[in-house]
């Protein structure tokens, strides 16, 4: 979709705030958030496509006003309750509890289960790879052109480089192509390519001198030249 | 989820409970996972991991040659890998070319070398710019002056490889441990938006 999320070339959000001696996590909600996320996601109750489309469905104004770890929040919160995992009334009112007595505690559980097959997944990772049959269409070397296209739901085609002239960079392998997981309509593993775009090309009379930009796109993302 | 924004801290801390306490009672999640898997990436993995794997490069040209043909491959090799690491690219800055690492549709970024993302690599000011003005934004906001004669190559982690950006070896560093180098390496050197220390600092 054509939201807020897809930032490249955007102006006027300002200058970068870079944050001197900037710990991992600041403050333990964060850390809870992250941890969250690794869990449930860790377990199969949703995946990352779908982790990363209820990020994008946020309000622009939202969006744009909430840190990060609250987009993880909003993401995590809505998968949960889609799946039925959680209901909504009962998050709102144990939120409001917590808002009562900040200080009470989350109730501790031990799972060493979990605890092991997490620690495994943080260490050997979740790859989205997969084997396909066919070949890949492209070859590196090949011109390209990105489609000229603005689905409603989730793509990683950003909106900067499409109907753009490209050349392919690199061959990568099948990944699960993220349109299709992101909606149940399942994994439709599709080759990876890099495709290399001049600067003029993207961003015409405004493009700095000597650049190129580099983005991983999906053979569906691209028709030949 | 918010009716109204900016949440307060107390709201989102408040939620952030009341999911974990949902999640612990049904149970679907133990909080010592939770906090042992999130924990490792305020101990054992960040930025000293990549140090250590460029400055193996820099002291061992067979496995530079590997790390830019398959980082994955080569990084196994040093035990490091996993989640949002799954496949590494490494990219090499020369004296001709400066590399530089972003992702603008949300912050995509090598977690088993790297560990967890900075602020300002997730927030949308540097994912907006840098794919348009990376010049203007390395010398602007990090102080780094990239020659007008050296090429800039921007990555856009738009899909499941992650890039590492392998940095130029300081001069005067001849005859240095691994470990000595390592302490050389920078976390924003291997994103692209610095270079390492030099052995002066």
């Amino acid at each position: 979709m054509n939201g807020v999320h897809d930032l490249g070339g955007m102006q006027g959000l300002g200058g970068v705030d870079v944050e001197g001696n900037e710990p991992v996590f600041h403050n333990p909600w964060e850390k809870a958030i992250f941890g969250t996320m690794l869990a449930t996601m860790g377990q199969g109750m949703y995946n990352l496509d779908e982790f990363r489309h209820g990020i994008e469905v946020m309000s622009p104004a939202h969006y744009l006003t909430s840190s990060y770890y609250e987009h993880w929040l909003e993401t995590i919160e809505k998968n949960l309750i889609e799946k039925g995992i959680i209901d909504r009334d009962e998050l709102d009112a144990r939120t409001q509890e917590f808002l009562k007595d900040p200080a009470a505690p989350v109730p501790q559980r031990e799972d060493p289960e979990l605890a092991e097959s997490l620690s495994r997944l943080v260490r050997s990772g979740a790859s989205t790879r997969r084997e396909v049959s066919a070949k890949p269409q492209f070859e590196v070397g090949d011109r390209v052109r990105t489609r000229n296209v603005h689905p409603r739901g989730h793509t990683r085609l950003p909106q900067y480089v499409r109907d753009k002239q490209g050349v392919v960079e690199r061959v990568y392998d099948a990944f699960v192509l993220p349109d299709a997981n992101a909606h149940g309509e399942g994994e439709n593993p599709q080759y990876v390519y890099s495709v290399r775009f001049e600067a003029e090309e993207v961003w015409g009379d405004s493009a700095e001198p000597r650049e190129v930009v580099y983005v991983d796109l999906w053979e569906s993302y691209l028709e030949p030249l | 989820m918010s009716d109204s924004y900016p949440a307060s801290e107390a709201e989102i801390s408040a939620r952030a409970k009341a999911l974990e306490s949902l999640l612990v009672e049904k149970g679907l999640i133990g909080t010592d996972a939770i906090d042992k898997a999130a924990g490792a990436y305020e101990s054992d993995i960040g930025p000293m991991v990549g140090a250590k794997v460029v400055a193996r490069a820099w002291s061992d040209p067979g496995f530079k040659e590997q790390l830019l043909e398959d980082a994955s491959a080569a990084c196994a090799r040093l035990d490091v890998g996993g989640m949002q690491g799954e496949h590494m690219v490494a990219v090499e800055n020369s004296e001709q070319v400066h590399n530089v690492v972003v992702c603008t549709l949300c912050s995509c970024y090598p977690w088993p070398v790297l560990g967890l993302p900075p602020n300002w690599y997730k927030y949308p000011q540097y994912r907006s710019r840098t794919v348009m003005e990376p010049r203007k934004v390395l010398k602007e906001e990090f102080g780094l002056d990239v020659d007008e004669s050296v090429d800039i190559r921007v990555w856009d982690s738009s899909a499941e490889i992650r890039y590492l950006v392998l940095p130029e070896r300081p001069e005067g560093t001849e005859g240095m441990s691994e470990e000595e180098l390592a302490s050389l390496v920078t976390r924003d050197s291997m994103i692209g938006v610095g270079k390492p220390r030099t052995p002066e600092g």
